[in-house]
């Protein structure tokens, strides 16, 4: 029943991602311009061009976020971790900008190409500065670099952004994400890493599944937890690094869709990352419907509606936390 | 014959300089109840923990079969030694049955789905533990003593010959402890699983386990059938406490009474 308005959700969110905008179109339009594709026609247009590589950029994002943050709260045991924790997206916006400082250029081309290396590059500092992630300790060391990390590489943006104006705008453009600019972005290409990640996350869940009982009933169960962290960070850089690239920083969605995931699936880490695929992608589709509906014809980014939508959640998620609950 | 003993061989144990365990020889033989015994800090636990190879030996080994647990294949290992340790952790809201059902996690293949084998397991160590009626239950909402034979089923499920187990009965109130010492004995008498425990309470070792290992602040004190083991001597050198050694009125085991 829950996984049927799970799904429902994402159905919801690819329809009206299609149907709903600027322009309205309706069923018959969408179904012609699949079927009988006509240039001329600006509806079939809209959806081909725009609506299309929107629905695309948002099904990968937000699928690659839930996963994302899913591994990111088993491996921490931290409901309130982000996967934003690894310094992904701080990564990715100072690499953006240190590129248009340097290169003196603003175009989209330039934040695709630095998106996912920034992102990678910050969550492997992070893991390093962390001193990998041995033992029982291991996630909160690695939460506590991650938030100096964050906050070194803001305080580095602000200061670039001080030091020329142009690269403000630049960060203007891309510090709350969106999906508007979707045709422009790697969708296709970051499908595949989101893939890659995907499958690696629903192969070492079982193992996740034992870790997070600690590290020593995890050895005792014969698993090595050093390795099995390792791994899921790689699948949490892969999947957090393609979705920055693809939408650019979207907030607390990595945060919110795990506990409706549990909600949904119960204590059982695969079907858990199933519905955190499925849940993210529809709540991201439907905050950035939203947010193209409320003020038209301007847009409210999707990275704002997510925030908007995730602020009371996450209120919601923390009330509900009970002290001895862990027990 | 194949030898199926898990052997301590000249064995050092530490962290750091300080050796808690100083080249200890011991031979823990298949089917029996084992209780590791001591004042704190004697190194019970880190012994326990070595041999399931959570700590690697300074020195010495530790042997299962005749070979090197460090040599064997961690998985295998995991199907043969399970360990329960001091306080694991609970994911928040997890209910019995998804504990139980990760300790199938050494039996599983990386894509393998949920087998008949696998239930059968949870369904067995739950039966055991009697706690097929609560298995629905969120773990958090159970007492103390269900808590801990849950934590305990989740082991069982894991098949293995030899199952450690690091103070299973602290913070137990004494029904509790009776319950999963004799449900312990129980499983090792069906189904002939060796049961090694750290214990503190001396006279309820001497009831429920066939083999005690005695240790003081200087090593061994002394192994054996309980009646060997309990002295007066033996309780001063491990613990420097002058006592008393009585039949146990109930099960005539030796009963340790302080002076």
């Amino acid at each position: 029943m829950k996984g049927l308005l799970a799904v429902g959700l994402l159905i919801a969110g690819v329809v009206l991602t299609l149907l709903l905008g600027v322009r309205t179109v309706t069923p018959a339009d969408v179904w012609h311009a699949f079927t009988a594709p006509d240039p001329q026609n600006p509806a079939h247009v809209t959806i081909l061009w725009i609506r299309l590589p929107r629905l695309g950029a948002g099904l990968v994002a937000g699928a690659a976020l839930g996963l994302a943050g899913t591994v990111m709260q088993t491996l921490t045991r931290n409901p309130l971790a982000d996967p934003g924790i690894l310094g992904v997206n701080a990564g990715a916006s100072f690499a953006i900008v240190l590129g248009a400082l340097l290169l003196g250029q603003a175009d989209y081309g330039l934040m695709t190409a630095l998106a996912f290396p920034g992102a990678a590059l910050a969550s492997a500092a992070v893991f390093l500065l962390g001193g990998g992630l041995s033992g029982d300790a291991g996630p909160i060391r690695l939460t506590l670099a991650g938030a100096a990390l964050n906050a070194l590489l803001l305080s580095l943006i602000s200061a670039m952004v001080l030091m020329r104006a142009e690269t403000l705008e630049v960060l203007r453009f891309w510090v709350a994400g969106s999906l508007s600019s979707a045709i422009e972005r790697p969708v296709g290409a970051m499908s595949l890493i989101v893939l890659a990640g995907a499958t690696l996350a629903l192969i070492l869940a079982p193992r996740l599944e034992a870790l997070s009982l600690g590290a020593a009933l995890a050895r005792g169960l014969g698993t090595r937890p050093g390795l099995i962290q390792a791994q899921a960070l790689l699948a949490v850089t892969a999947l957090t690094g393609a979705a920055v690239s693809v939408a650019g920083p979207i907030a607390f969605l990595g945060l919110m869709v795990p506990p409706l995931a549990r909600h949904v699936a119960g204590h059982d880490l695969r079907r858990e990352l199933v519905a955190s695929a499925i849940l993210g992608a529809g709540v991201l589709l439907v905050a950035d419907t939203a947010g193209r509906l409320i003020f038209p014809p301007a847009e409210v980014r999707a990275g704002i509606m997510t925030a908007l939508i995730g602020g009371p959640v996450f209120i919601w998620i923390a009330r509900r936390l009970k002290p001895g609950a862990q027990t | 014959m194949t030898d199926d003993s898990l052997r301590a061989e000249a064995l050092t144990l530490g962290y750091g300089e300080r050796a808690v365990i100083d080249d200890l020889s011991l031979t823990l033989s298949p089917g029996r109840v084992y209780a590791i015994l001591g004042p704190n800090g004697c190194g019970k636990s880190t012994l326990l923990r070595a041999f399931a190879r959570l700590i690697r030996p300074k020195a010495g080994k530790i042997t299962l079969g005749g070979e090197d647990l460090h040599r064997q294949d961690t998985r295998a290992l995991a199907r043969r030694i399970a360990i329960l340790p001091q306080a694991p952790l609970a994911p928040s809201g997890i209910r019995v049955s998804d504990l139980v059902k990760r300790g199938r996690t050494p039996w599983r293949g990386l894509l393998a789905p949920w087998s008949r084998q696998d239930h059968e397991a949870c369904e067995d160590a739950l039966r055991a533990v009697a706690m097929t009626e609560l298995q629905e239950r969120p773990l958090a909402e159970l007492s103390g003593g269900q808590r801990q034979r849950a934590w305990i089923a989740l082991v069982l499920a894991q098949q293995t010959p030899f199952l450690l187990l690091d103070e299973p009965t602290t913070w137990l109130d004494l029904p509790h402890q009776i319950e999963v010492l004799s449900l312990l004995r129980q499983r090792n008498r069906e189904a002939g699983t060796t049961v090694v425990s750290v214990l503190h309470d001396l006279n309820l070792a001497a009831r429920y386990c066939d083999h005690l290992i005695l240790f003081g602040p200087r090593g061994l004190v002394a192994q054996g059938a309980p009646d060997d083991v309990l002295t007066e001597a033996n309780v001063d050198l491990a613990f420097g406490l002058a006592s008393r050694i009585i039949p146990d009125p109930s099960a005539g085991t030796p009963m340790v009474v302080p002076r």
